[in-house]
């Protein structure tokens, strides 16, 4: 499956950044600067995207016990807070010519940036545990601790929101973002969440391995091969 | 045996640890210490100008009071697991999660509340006015017990660690965030001259939150760091 997926992604990926990068027309304010959005938004949409799955899995292996979901809650973290971190850096890059500044204390940067560093917990967590079955269920109460506490914290830092953007594309009913400059930003972000699964498959399998060492069904299928 | 009821166990828990603390009371002036002379240095940081200081001193305060309720934090289930009390509190047939509730009042009546009675004399040397002292002082009654609530989940995630201290830090301050926002924007309402009720019932709301959901995460995370 994981050609197949290669294959989708990188498909995909060069017609949102064709689309993105030469179709779409440049902006009447931001002239051709805009255009880092066709990373930085699905970016940040898959920041927190990955944090709601890796609180889910994290529940569900933490009440039914599921060893494969303790794996996926795992492996979201690093890939999460790598978008995380992506969002920030392409947001900053795109805030200097725009706003004159990297960076400013404004509510969405401070929440993201407050993600990551719940990102950064977990992963730290995660390694500081040495059996990593119950690693794993630490790590999902703290994701799940950290999903309440999302709402709240994101809310209260847009309690002194600034400069960011109101939300342009969420509006469904008539987006005020035009048509053509829409549809690679959404093509971008189907790329991204496959480029999400095949990491997450990737890691995942390296995890179980790792975690399996010298069960006897993983030899064999390591033979098979 | 008879078991105790559930209200006797609750006030055993705090009195036992309220007893304890106060055999080691030197151990109780640190976080104080602490949080004290973080406040003083700010001053030597950003100069001596009266305006700025009284600006900044809510916020000041604030991470203080959050930096010292961190440091405290760490002994919150330590002692307690490493001599074996607490998998005893774990088999008692009351719900750990009261049980938690209890530790966590002592503790916060052991270093949240000390910090409470320091405060107005900082504030003062701050030149802060006396209604904004007592707006301060407000937050932090309300304040300190989430911290202390939330920190709670973390100190049971990490307290079977043994280099648990600064991944406890990275693990609760962003947690700490509202907290934080809702305390100093009050203290600058106030300042300011504006109303302060908003901000002072959000933060009643995220104290009852707390004292009602924090317990059942700490208590899971007891019973994982046990096994």
């Amino acid at each position: 499956m994981l050609p197949w997926l290669t294959a989708l992604m990188l498909a995909l990926l060069a017609y949102g950044l064709y689309g993105g990068l030469v179709l779409a027309p440049a902006d009447y304010q931001q002239g051709d600067s805009f255009r880092i959005i066709y990373v930085h938004v699905p970016a940040a949409w898959m920041s927190m995207f990955i944090y709601m799955m890796m609180a889910v899995s994290g529940a569900i292996g933490l009440i039914w016990h599921i060893k494969l979901a303790e794996i996926v809650s795992i492996c979201s973290a690093p890939i999460g807070a790598s978008f995380t971190l992506l969002a920030l850096i392409t947001g900053s890059l795109w805030g200097k010519p725009m706003w004159g500044t990297w960076w400013v204390w404004d509510a969405r940067l401070t929440s993201e940036l407050i993600l990551l560093f719940l990102y950064l917990g977990v992963i730290g967590l995660y390694n500081a545990i040495e059996d990593k079955r119950t690693a794993s269920r630490s790590v999902a109460i703290l994701a799940l601790v950290g999903v309440v506490n999302i709402p709240i914290i994101h809310y209260s830092v847009e309690w002194w929101s600034s400069l960011h953007q109101g939300p342009t594309v969420t509006k469904f009913a008539k987006p005020s973002i035009h048509i053509d400059m829409l549809i690679p930003l959404l093509v971008m972000a189907v790329a991204f969440k496959v480029y999400y699964v095949i990491a997450l498959l990737l890691r995942s399998r390296n995890e179980l391995v790792q975690r399996e060492q010298g069960g006897r069904w993983l030899d064999d299928i390591l033979e098979e091969k | 045996m008879t078991t105790p009821s559930l209200f006797n166990a609750f006030l055993s828990v705090v009195r036992r640890d309220l007893i304890l603390a106060y055999r080691h009371r030197a151990e109780l002036i640190n976080p104080l210490a602490f949080f004290v002379m973080v406040v003083t240095l700010f001053p030597l940081a950003v100069g001596a100008d009266v305006e700025l200081l009284r600006r900044i001193a809510p916020g000041v305060i604030w991470v203080a009071a959050l930096l010292a309720s961190l440091l405290s934090m760490d002994a919150l289930f330590r002692s307690d697991f490493e001599d074996g009390s607490l998998e005893l509190m774990v088999m008692t047939p009351h719900p750990l999660s009261i049980l938690v509730l209890a530790k966590v009042t002592a503790h916060w009546l052991l270093s949240g509340m000390p910090l409470l009675l320091i405060t107005p004399l900082l504030a003062a040397m701050f030149d802060l006015q006396a209604d904004v002292i007592g707006v301060l002082l407000t937050t932090l009654v309300l304040g300190t017990p989430v911290l202390s609530l939330i920190g709670a989940i973390a100190v049971a995630l990490t307290v079977g660690l043994r280099k648990g201290g600064v991944l406890l830090a990275i693990l609760v301050l962003p947690l700490y965030v509202p907290v934080l926002i809702f305390a100093s924007g009050a203290v600058d309402s106030a300042t300011a001259g504006l109303p302060v009720s908003g901000q002072l019932y959000m933060m009643c709301a995220m104290l009852f939150l707390a004292i009602t959901l924090t317990p059942w995460p700490t208590a899971a995370a007891l019973r994982m760091s046990l096994s």
